[in-house]
C-alpha cells in the first residue's frame, strides 16, 4: 500500500488554530460592544471598561486552554 | 534556555523551559530548581520592599511610602470595597491584598532581565493560590448560612422546580469544580504563553542575527523589536492577571456571602 499523501507533525497546531476561532469572535463582540456603550454614555467608561475586562479575562481563558492542551499532550 | 549551539539550527522553545535542570534535592518532592529560585528571590524582595517603605510611616507620606499607599489603596478602593463594601470588605482585606500583591510580583519576575521566568509559569503557585480563595469562600458561605448554603447557592430561587434538574449539576460543577479550575488556568496559561512568545522572539532575534547569510539579519531586527512590543505586552497582562485574580477572588468571596437571588 503506497502512501500518496502524508503529513507529519502534531495535531495540536491544528487544534490551536481552531481554538482561536471562537475566543476570537467572542473577545470582538464583548470589546464592540463595551466601546458601544461607552460612546453611546462616557461617563460610565470607567466601569463598562473594568466589566469588559473581567469579560475578556473569562473569554481568554478557552483560548489560553486550547494553548495548553496542545503542550499537554505532546 | 532556548539557545542555539553554533551553527545546529533553530531551537524553538518547548515545554522544557518550565522544567530547568534541579539545584538541589534533584528527584525528590522538593526539588529546588531555577523557578524556585525565582520565586523565593521575589518573595524576599516584595517583604523588603513592603517592609522597608513602610518602617518609619509617617502621617505626610514620603516617596516611597506613597507610592505602596498607592498601590493599597488600589486594591482596597477598587476591587475589595466596589465588589464586598466597606463592612464585609474589611474581613477579606489582608487575604486579598496579599493575593494581588504575590501574583503582582511573581508575573513582573517574568520580564525582569536575569530573572526571566515568572514564578506563576509553572503548575504550583496558581493551584495553590486558587486553593486558598476555593477555601475561603466555602467557609465563607457555610459561615453566613450555615447548611442552608447548598441550597441558596445550587438551587437558585425564582426558576421553575423542573429546571432544577438541568441548573444544579451544572452549578455544582461551577461551584466546587470549576471556579477554582478556571481561577489556577488563567493564571498559568497566560503566564505560560507570555513566556513562550518572549523566549520565541529572543531566541529568533539570535539565531537570525548570527546564522543567517545576506539580509536575514535585517528579520532579525524586526524580531527584536517584536520582542521589545511584547515584554511591554507582558507588564501589562501581568498586571491585568493580577488585578482579574483579585477581583475574581472578591466576586466568588461575595457570590457566597449573598442572600439568595
Amino acid at each position: 500500500m503506497d502512501n500518496y499523501a502524508e503529513l507529519t507533525g502534531n495535531i495540536a497546531t491544528i487544534g490551536y488554530g481552531l481554538a482561536t476561532l471562537g475566543p476570537g469572535i467572542g473577545l470582538g463582540i464583548l470589546i464592540g460592544k463595551a466601546l458601544e456603550g461607552m460612546a453611546r454614555q462616557p461617563e460610565v467608561a470607567n466601569t463598562l471598561r473594568t466589566n469588559m475586562f473581567i469579560g475578556v479575562a473569562f473569554v481568554e481563558v478557552l483560548a489560553l486552554l486550547g494553548l495548553i492542551a496542545g503542550f499537554l499532550f505532546i | 534556555m532556548a539557545e542555539t549551539d553554533s551553527g545546529s539550527g533553530f531551537h524553538a522553545p518547548s515545554i522544557s523551559e518550565f522544567f530547568p535542570p534541579a539545584i538541589f534535592f534533584d528527584g525528590t518532592p522538593f526539588e529546588f530548581n531555577r523557578i524556585q529560585l525565582v520565586r523565593v528571590i521575589v518573595t524576599v524582595a516584595l517583604i523588603l520592599w513592603l517592609w522597608l517603605s513602610t518602617r518609619h510611616a509617617k502621617l505626610v507620606p514620603g516617596r516611597a511610602q506613597s507610592i505602596v499607599e498607592l498601590a493599597l489603596d488600589f486594591v482596597r478602593v477598587q476591587i475589595v470595597e466596589s465588589v464586598l463594601g466597606k463592612t464585609a470588605g474589611r474581613r477579606y482585606l489582608p487575604l486579598l491584598t496579599t493575593l494581588f500583591f504575590i501574583v503582582l510580583a511573581m508575573n513582573f519576575a517574568g520580564v525582569i532581565p536575569f530573572l526571566n521566568i515568572g514564578g506563576t509559569s509553572v503548575i504550583g503557585l496558581p493551584v495553590v493560590l486558587a486553593l486558598i480563595v476555593y477555601v475561603t469562600y466555602i467557609v465563607a458561605g457555610f459561615r453566613k448560612h450555615g447548611p442552608g448554603y447548598l441550597k441558596i447557592s445550587l438551587f437558585p430561587s425564582g426558576v421553575p422546580p423542573i429546571m432544577y434538574l438541568l441548573i444544579t449539576p451544572i452549578e455544582i460543577l461551577q461551584v466546587f469544580v470549576l471556579r477554582p479550575l478556571t481561577l489556577a488556568l488563567r493564571l498559568l496559561a497566560n503566564m505560560m504563553a507570555g513566556h513562550l512568545m518572549l523566549v520565541l522572539c529572543f531566541a529568533a532575534t539570535h539565531f537570525l542575527f548570527f546564522e543567517g547569510g545576506g539580509l536575514i539579519p535585517l528579520t532579525g531586527a524586526m524580531t527584536l523589536v517584536g520582542g521589545f512590543g511584547i515584554t511591554l505586552f507582558e507588564i501589562f497582562v501581568g498586571f491585568l492577571q493580577a488585578f482579574i485574580f483579585t477581583l475574581l477572588a472578591a466576586v466568588y468571596i461575595q457570590m457566597s456571602e449573598d442572600d439568595a437571588h
